[in-house]
């Protein structure tokens, strides 16, 4: 019974915290894929959804009523249960970085120590996810995307961490909060912008977004990867997108942008969540923006780019920090 | 295309078959490849053809030849004026009857916007193909503007019937010149945004260089023509070459490239723009008055014996309409030579040894308009 009541009030805490995730994730969902569109729309001066309630604001929901009611499709030669399992694992770890995450000084999930290896390590199980769904769906095209996205995300892995440990030596700290707050002066990316700079292309790629959306190259695999999901199965893999998106974005406010600093607002311990999703969204947008303005690149070029320029690039900067943490 | 479906199965055991299309996004309608790849790269390619062959050519021999104009229109949906214009010519050679000029410089006119508005479209889907979602857009709406001056004097926005043997079926009027020459304005603002969007842009010559690679030899064995020889540095072009209705009185240029590559005929067809807006605003400046149908053309339109030919150019490249007639008014035989038929045949050879998205932007570039390969 005592192991209960100290355990209790942690358990309310992991519930709430659960809940709030889910939140995050759906709303982010909600208004990604709206904001999305109506981007698009602009950019490609066209109005974009308009038909369901006001300017199109209830589309979303309406898709997402859409794909619930759809059946879903396994294919005959599929492999089922591993068919199955790819949505939802593309879908279900993206709740665990956001647990970690500094929104404002005190909301914060959990304060790990290790809070950038754990958002780090369940960013990467996206990998595994489309491995598994390119595979199972026993189709060719899929298989390409598949292949195509784990060649991409593992060597886009490397500059990723590579410029994250830059700052990971310069404030001596894996946990997020701790990074946030050691930018009081002067936000990181003045002082890290190469660093900045390759993990905005590293992170472009991590999201499988344009011009690195190779995995999903239309006008060459069809629909890559998710070439033969339909319904809820496909609309995970959706939704995933959109959360990892939120996350990787979240992880350069918090490592570059001094996380929820800015000019304060009242009770500015909880109200900092404001600039935080400012900036995240900011972030959100410019990903937004370059998909519609860019054509794709190839696969060898993008390979190319990541090994010859990207890693050296954050090697030398990683080099660079160190030195000249050791000298100051 | 010696190869067939069997041997590309049957070759050495750690290559494999993908079969792109005939639903594919990239194969712009029913065209279907069949790609023979070992890892990502294309070893053998097979282009499939037959899904949408409507056996125009046969339709040709069953009835009279007028009324054959409304197929041309259909073989290809981005140049049917184009294709209006080399049938109407044909039998206008066949059988002797001079066209008004009036009716010529609309034919100019009409079907230099008709060359431009495939140009365009072309110019969007190729970007799609690439990957870039939005110039499509932009190039839709330049071509929207095309569709609708075209649409009031045409009646169609598409499939044009608008050529008729010894002129026009209608007579252009002021609105049309108005609109025309606001038209040439807003396409040359435009440039300057689609060289800002695309054609500078690092990824889209990354993408495009050295892919694709045609030299003048190669095109003359495959019988390639229009912007895929003119990249390659050939100036070659029917409009000059052998000058048909009144080319030959304007002034133009032939814009031509010397790599060969894809951005060699991108960079072709997008000059090409410019050279059409040219020629319109020269035909609009020298337009005469007078009548637009010949005044004696007969209800039955009885060919002489004997065979003939006429040769326009089309977006693509040259297209022929080659007729035997044996006296009377429904021809022995008509065979179209289609620019895009012989374009086809070179990818078996072009795309060998490619990366999958180079055969992409290689078809892309050749600018297939599939129901003019399966007519």
């Amino acid at each position: 019974m005592e192991i209960f009541n100290s355990l209790l009030p942690e358990l309310i805490r992991i519930v709430v915290c659960a809940v709030c995730g889910a939140v995050i994730v759906f709303g982010n969902a909600l208004v990604m894929g709206y904001a999305e569109r109506k981007l698009a729309g602009r950019i490609m001066l066209r109005p974009g959804p308009m038909e369901v309630g006001f300017h199109g604001l209830y589309q979303l929901v309406v898709d997402g009523l859409k794909l619930m009611g759809k059946q879903l499709v396994i294919p005959v030669n599929a492999d089922k249960p591993l068919y199955m399992l790819a949505p939802l694992l593309a879908f279900a770890p993206v709740f665990v970085p956001l647990l970690v995450l500094p929104f404002s000084e005190k909301i914060q999930g959990f304060d790990l120590d290790i809070g950038m290896l754990v958002i780090l390590a369940f960013a990467s199980i996206n990998v595994l996810a489309i491995l598994i769904g390119g595979w199972s769906s026993n189709n060719k095209y899929s298989l390409f995307g598949a292949i195509r996205s784990v060649a991409q995300n593992v060597a886009y892995e490397i500059p990723m961490l590579i410029s994250l440990l830059a700052i990971v030596f310069m404030t001596n700290t894996f946990s997020l909060k701790e990074i946030a707050a050691a930018q009081s002066p002067v936000w990181f990316v003045v002082i890290q912008p190469l660093a900045f700079l390759i993990y905005i292309v590293a992170m472009v790629a991590e999201t499988n977004r344009a011009p690195f959306d190779l995995p999903e190259a239309e006008s060459e695999l069809t629909a890559g990867f998710h070439t033969e999901y339909s319904g809820m199965s496909f609309s995970l893999f959706v939704l995933g997108e959109y959360a990892n998106m939120f996350i990787v974005c979240s992880v350069a406010t918090v490592f570059f942008l001094g996380g929820s600093s800015g000019i304060p607002l009242p009770f500015f311990e909880y109200t900092g969540i404001v600039w935080f999703l400012m900036k995240v969204y900011l972030l959100m947008f410019f990903l937004v923006w370059i998909r519609w303005t860019y054509p794709r690149t190839r696969f060898d070029q993008l390979m190319n780019f990541c090994w010859k320029y990207l890693i050296p690039f954050s090697l030398v900067n990683l080099l660079i920090t160190v030195v000249m943490v050791k000298l100051v | 295309m010696s190869m067939d479906i069997e041997v590309l199965e049957d070759s050495s055991h750690h290559r494999y078959v993908l079969n792109m299309g005939p639903q594919h996004p990239s194969t712009h309608g029913v065209l279907r490849v069949l790609l023979e790849l070992e890892g990502e790269y294309a070893m053998h390619l097979l282009p499939v053809l037959g899904y949408g062959h409507r056996c125009h050519e046969k339709i040709a021999e069953f009835k009279p030849a007028k009324s054959f104009m409304p197929n041309t229109a259909r073989m290809d949906y981005l140049g049917a004026l184009i294709y209006n214009h080399g049938f109407a010519q044909l039998l206008e050679k066949a059988v002797g009857i001079e066209v008004p000029e009036r009716a010529e410089y609309i034919r100019v006119i009409t079907s230099e916007l008709n060359r431009i508005q495939s140009h365009l479209l072309w110019y969007g889907a190729y970007l799609l193909d690439l990957g870039a979602f939005t110039p499509i857009m932009y190039a839709f709406d330049d071509r929207e503007h095309i569709l609708d001056i075209l649409e009031d004097v045409t009646g169609s926005r598409l499939t044009y019937c608008y050529f008729r043997v010894g002129g026009v079926s209608k007579d252009i009027d002021e609105k049309f010149v108005t609109k025309t020459r606001a038209f040439i304005d807003r396409l040359r603002s435009r440039y300057s945004l689609y060289e800002t969007l695309v054609n500078g842009n690092v990824i889209l010559e990354n993408r495009l260089n050295d892919v694709g690679d045609l030299n003048p030899h190669t095109c003359n064995r495959y019988g390639i023509t229009g912007p895929l020889l003119r990249g390659t540095g050939v100036a070659y072009d029917i409009r000059r070459a052998e000058p048909y209705s009144i080319y030959s009185q304007f002034d133009f240029e032939i814009p031509t490239a010397t790599k060969g590559d894809c951005m060699a005929s991108f960079m072709v067809r997008f000059r090409e723009l410019e050279q059409s807006l040219r020629i319109i605003e020269q035909a609009l400046d020298g337009l005469p008055e007078g009548p637009v149908m010949a005044a004696k053309v007969p209800k039955k339109l009885n060919i002489p014996a004997g065979d003939y030919n006429s040769s326009v150019e089309s977006p693509r490249g040259e297209l022929s309409f080659y007729l035997v007639s044996d006296g009377t008014d429904v021809p022995y035989r008509l065979k179209v030579r289609t620019p895009s038929y012989s374009n086809l045949s070179v990818v078996p050879e072009m795309c060998q040894g490619m990366l999958i998205s180079d055969v992409v932007s290689a078809m892309g570039a050749l600018d297939l308009v599939i129901p003019e390969i399966d007519r």
